[in-house]
């Protein structure tokens, strides 16, 4: 006789009270493909736990915030922002679509460079560059963003060793009405020392003033705030025309668009909260357009949006390792990928979704990863359906900041695989070995040995 | 086990306490268990006649079991022999 499927013994108690103002579905269909592609085969081919990348899901994401502020403004440029996922096959696919390189460190620089990124075509921000670096950034042409003062002094000093003229634009930061306001990066706007750094830069007669720069936060729930920010480096460029007869030939607005996924805290999900492109696109098209350029003068408008672009197209394959019971009763599910390789679960409430079958029956579940640490928890509390060890589980919007703020910590770091557009998968990062962690360390004489 | 012998049991796996007035949601196979118990099988012979039937390692099932009674234990529907 044929056996029945098995499902886990399951009961919970009817609770009767007044229905939660904020209740919504929560029964989210299994993702059994993702792609085209089956996640049990991804499982046994690459591994478990795995990082999967939707090459249609970034390609799709650009287009949609391109068209958006391509239809509202007429010169638009995107920067991919490295630090947001700097896997080289995912930049190219921003540098396929038109992006430039928008990089906050040497290491990212030279990784542009190596990804073929037109050096001219790289904005270098962050606030720790080396003299060698911006001696290199200066030859090759790139823009450089002025994050400070001592900065500013030692590319003046550059500049005059070598040939090129810097091709710069300074780093601004504002109050747009947000907290917490971001005043880390770069000189501010309100108390003059954004104005006091363009004196100095023109002044010098040493430096090709390009643009103006802000990033006025990350994961940015109020279009608006960029409205204001837009309005403010207009002013500054209107000061620039009236005191230096100086045009400038961009205005860069960063990054900081909120993806969709859902913040810790929040009673309603990312995706019907969080502001869309066309918001973004419309505050910030409209704020320049109403500023004091003319049709002619309208400096090209520069954007590094990085999560917003990639998050979506992430996702990570998880293996149930067991299902326990806490001591309050509450059930808990472990599984084989921990805040090691998903950083965001401190931020996010992730979308989980089983990759199969999926039971009719759900509880309350806490999701942990295999760390030996407390800390180690996915999501505190989930409704999920019943799983039995080794079922698979999709942890959703993980594509922005885990493949570069995971750390390698008590487990190798897993398989990075792309699915392209014709659904075939490619691994573009491989899984880590024992000589990825132990081939750079060397034992002194003395320690070789031990009885 | 000794399983509360008052306890409605439908089709559906819509379970009552006329005791305490709680209602409970049970799945198929919470409620076969449940009805063996009521016909007086030990543990072991759950275990034996769940594996028989479900595609389940014996091991497995006996971990879910402990915890599927724990929770019956604590919403008072089953005693543990005395």
């Amino acid at each position: 006789m044929e056996k029945k499927i098995y499902e886990r013994p399951h009961i919970v108690r009817f609770e009767t009270g007044m229905p939660g103002k904020f209740g919504m579905r929560n029964d989210l269909p299994p993702t059994t493909h993702i792609d085209g592609v089956a996640v049990s085969e991804l499982v046994t081919r690459f591994g478990s736990p795995l990082f999967v990348l939707s090459e249609n899901s970034i390609r799709t994401a650009y287009r949609k915030l391109y068209k958006a502020f391509s239809t509202r403004y007429p010169k638009v440029q995107f920067a991919w922002s490295y630090k947001t996922n700097y896997l080289s096959a995912v930049c190219n696919i921003f540098h396929q679509e038109g992006s430039w390189a928008e990089v906050v460190s040497g290491f990212e620089y030279d990784k542009a460079i190596s990804n073929g990124v037109d050096p001219r075509k790289i904005i270098f921000n962050g606030p720790a560059k080396t003299r060698e670096e911006l001696v290199k950034a200066t030859e090759n042409g790139s823009l450089i963003h002025i994050d400070h003062l001592d900065e500013l002094y030692l590319l003046i000093d550059v500049a005059g060793s070598v040939s090129q003229k810097p091709r710069v634009a300074i780093r601004v930061n504002m109050d747009t009405g947000i907290y917490p306001m971001w005043d880390r990066f770069g000189f501010n706007y309100e108390n003059g020392q954004a104005w006091d750094a363009l004196n100095k830069i023109m002044h010098s007669g040493k430096l090709d003033l390009m643009g103006l720069h802000t990033h006025i936060g990350t994961f940015i729930m109020s279009a608006n705030a960029y409205a204001v920010a837009a309005s403010k480096l207009a002013d500054l460029a209107r000061s620039l025309q009236q005191k230096f007869n100086h045009h400038l030939k961009y205005l860069d607005l960063g990054g900081g668009f909120a993806s969709k996924n859902t913040l810790k805290g929040s009673y309603l999900p990312g995706s019907d909260t969080n502001p869309s492109f066309n918001e973004y696109a419309e505050a910030i098209s409209s704020a320049l357009i109403n500023s004091h350029f003319t049709q002619g003068e309208l400096p090209l408008l520069i954007l590094e949006t990085g999560r917003a672009l990639i998050d979506e197209a992430g996702y990570i394959l998880s293996t149930v390792i067991a299902n326990k019971r806490m001591s309050t009763g509450r059930r808990a599910t472990i599984i084989d990928a921990g805040v090691s390789l998903l950083f965001t679960a401190f931020w996010y409430q992730h979308q989980i979704t089983v990759a199969q079958g999926n039971s009719q029956y759900r509880e309350d579940t806490s999701l942990y990863g295999p760390l030996c640490m407390n800390i180690d928890c996915i999501r505190d509390s989930i409704n999920l359906p019943l799983m039995n060890v080794n079922d698979h589980v999709v942890i959703h919007n993980t594509g922005a900041y885990n493949l570069t703020q995971w750390m390698q910590f008590i487990h190798l770091r897993p398989n990075v695989v792309l699915i392209d557009e014709k659904s075939n998968a490619h691994i573009v990062r491989n899984k880590e070995d024992q000589d990825s962690v132990n081939g750079n360390e060397m034992i002194p004489e003395h320690l070789a040995k031990f009885e | 086990m000794k399983i509360n012998q008052n306890l409605a049991v439908s089709e559906s796996g819509f379970l009552f306490n006329p005791g305490t007035g709680e209602s409970f949601t049970v799945n198929p196979i919470g409620a076969e268990i449940i009805a063996l118990f009521r016909k007086g099988m030990t543990q072991d012979q759950v275990i034996d006649s769940i594996t028989d039937q479900y595609h389940v390692d014996r091991n497995t099932f006996e971990k879910d079991l402990q915890d599927f009674t724990g929770i019956l234990k604590t919403y008072s529907l089953l005693k543990q022999d005395d």
